[in-house]
């Protein structure tokens, strides 16, 4: 780090040396990450499809590749060789922008996750409230798209969505104080190595007080990420395709990619926060032999799994219903559960200052 | 102030990456693949006629109250996360200032509720 410091002290006189390598291994570092995220969301749509089609008794993709594996880029490619229809009556800078929006917020959230202990891009000490605010930026490509495509489809999938992803990007607010209280830092390896050994050997704080808190923040991740059965936005019987209706060729399929990419991120904001991200599941010596991010792969994997399963299981919810649920059931749960869970930290003494 | 400048140094060169693999992905399609527009295949999707208005005039003024409702509760998280962290320095006088806090607000919250403007009928 020491050799670093220095290019900041005289902004105009660095040394070029320093700044183009430090450049260089970040932009590395950065490649590393989104090259296989990227990657991993076009394998993640294949276990998606695959999930549905074991709910529903079928094969699922299967004829591209060995399994089906390649039915993703198949698909990338098809919808690259489409033309892109940019309608007559739309503002077009904010049409194209709103997909690349969409993208550029599903990636940059991953600059905080650490894979490990100082496996992590960018280690900030405000790592929780970044994720916070890009997670709460994804909405921008989502309302810009609507109303850039001056369709009354698009315009009202548009707001329903900002409606709804704000509503319970509320809960999820609460849900982060909570867990903050309980490890004293907004870093997000704190926020993983105070899950250390929780209690009786356990890593994680799904088994503390705060597992009620994990659940809301399952249900809200489905809502933030707009997928059933909160998926309004593009509830085909009502306003066909919601936002993206006018999108077609890359632009769609950016919405789709920015999609699944904050999901992707959403589970791992959900192993993290808690269920002690890269730490095996039991405090015991063996298990740690295991390289950290195959455990948080793991877990990761496991949330997504409970994503596809729940969009196939579970009916779609009504507009209203969606609201109620949202600021009358989990925004008071989560305000109390904030209350009570500082009231125990601190007349127990149990703060970590 | 030099550490802490170069944290977010990888956030901004992410964010340029990003911004340009996204440019490449929404813009090369445009200029590779040959476009063919016409009128038909560029007006508005309105179940088989033409749109009578303009789409950004109006919408339900609940969105609007969604809105409001947002930014003072997201003010509120905004509050509770540096009081959060600093729960264990502030101590018992910094929970009961917090607890006050959040009780005005849960008025006002049941205000809101009894008004009915979480309502969608």
């Amino acid at each position: 780090m020491g050799k670093y410091l220095d290019i900041f002290v005289g902004w105009f006189g660095y040394r070029l040396d320093d700044w183009a390598l430090l450049t260089f291994g970040t932009i590395l570092n950065i490649l590393v990450v989104v090259l296989p995220v990227l990657l991993a969301v076009a394998m993640i749509v294949w276990v998606d499809r695959k999930v549905w089609a074991a709910i529903h008794l079928r094969k699922g993709p299967n004829i591209v590749g060995p399994f089906g594996l390649l039915q993703s880029f198949a698909d990338g490619l098809k919808v690259f060789l489409k033309e892109t229809i940019i309608p007559a009556g739309a503002n077009k800078f904010l049409f194209l922008l709103a997909p690349a929006l969409s993208l550029i917020f599903g990636l940059v959230g991953w600059a905080v996750i650490p894979f490990g202990e100082g496996v992590v891009i960018s280690d900030l000490n405000v790592g929780i409230l970044y994720l916070f605010a890009v997670s709460s930026l994804a909405v921008y490509g989502i309302i810009i798209a609507g109303w850039a495509s001056n369709s009354r489809y698009a315009f009202l999938g548009a707001m329903r969505s900002a409606a709804q992803m704000v509503s319970y990007e509320v809960s999820i607010g609460f849900v982060l104080v909570c867990v903050l209280m309980c490890v004293g830092s907004l870093n997000l390896t704190d926020v993983v190595l105070a899950q250390k050994n929780v209690l009786f050997g356990v890593n994680g704080y799904f088994f503390s007080g705060l597992f009620p808190m994990f659940i809301i923040f399952f249900i809200s991740a489905l809502a933030e990420t707009n997928r059933t059965p909160f998926d309004l936005p593009e509830a085909e019987e009502e306003i066909v395709a919601g936002f993206q209706i006018e999108y077609s060729s890359m632009s769609m399929a950016l919405f789709y990619l920015g999609e699944y990419a904050n999901i992707i991120l959403m589970c791992g904001m959900m192993s993290i926060l808690f269920f002690g991200g890269w730490l095996p599941p039991f405090d015991w010596e063996p298990l740690y032999a295991v390289p950290g991010v195959i455990w948080l792969f793991t877990k990761m994997f496991f949330f997504f799994f409970c994503f596809a399963w729940v969009k196939m299981t579970v009916p779609r919810y009504r507009y209203d219903q969606l609201m109620r649920l949202g600021w009358k059931v989990f925004l008071p749960i989560s305000l109390v559960w904030v209350v009570l869970t500082s009231g125990y930290l601190v007349f127990f003494g149990r703060l970590a200052s | 102030m030099n550490e802490l400048l170069l944290e977010y140094l990888p956030i901004l060169v992410f964010f340029i990456i990003a911004i340009i693999m996204a440019a490449i992905f929404v813009l090369l399609p445009i200029l590779v693949v040959k476009q063919k527009p016409d009128a038909e295949k560029l007006s508005a999707y309105e179940c088989g006629f033409e749109a009578f208005t303009d789409m950004r005039k109006q919408f339900d003024v609940r969105f609007y109250l969604v809105a409001i409702l947002f930014i003072i509760f997201d003010l509120e998280v905004a509050f509770l996360f540096p009081w959060a962290i600093a729960l264990g320095n502030i101590g018992m006088f910094g929970f009961v200032s917090m607890m006050i806090f959040l009780g005005v607000l849960t008025v006002g919250f049941i205000y809101e509720w009894k008004k009915g403007a979480l309502e969608w009928e």
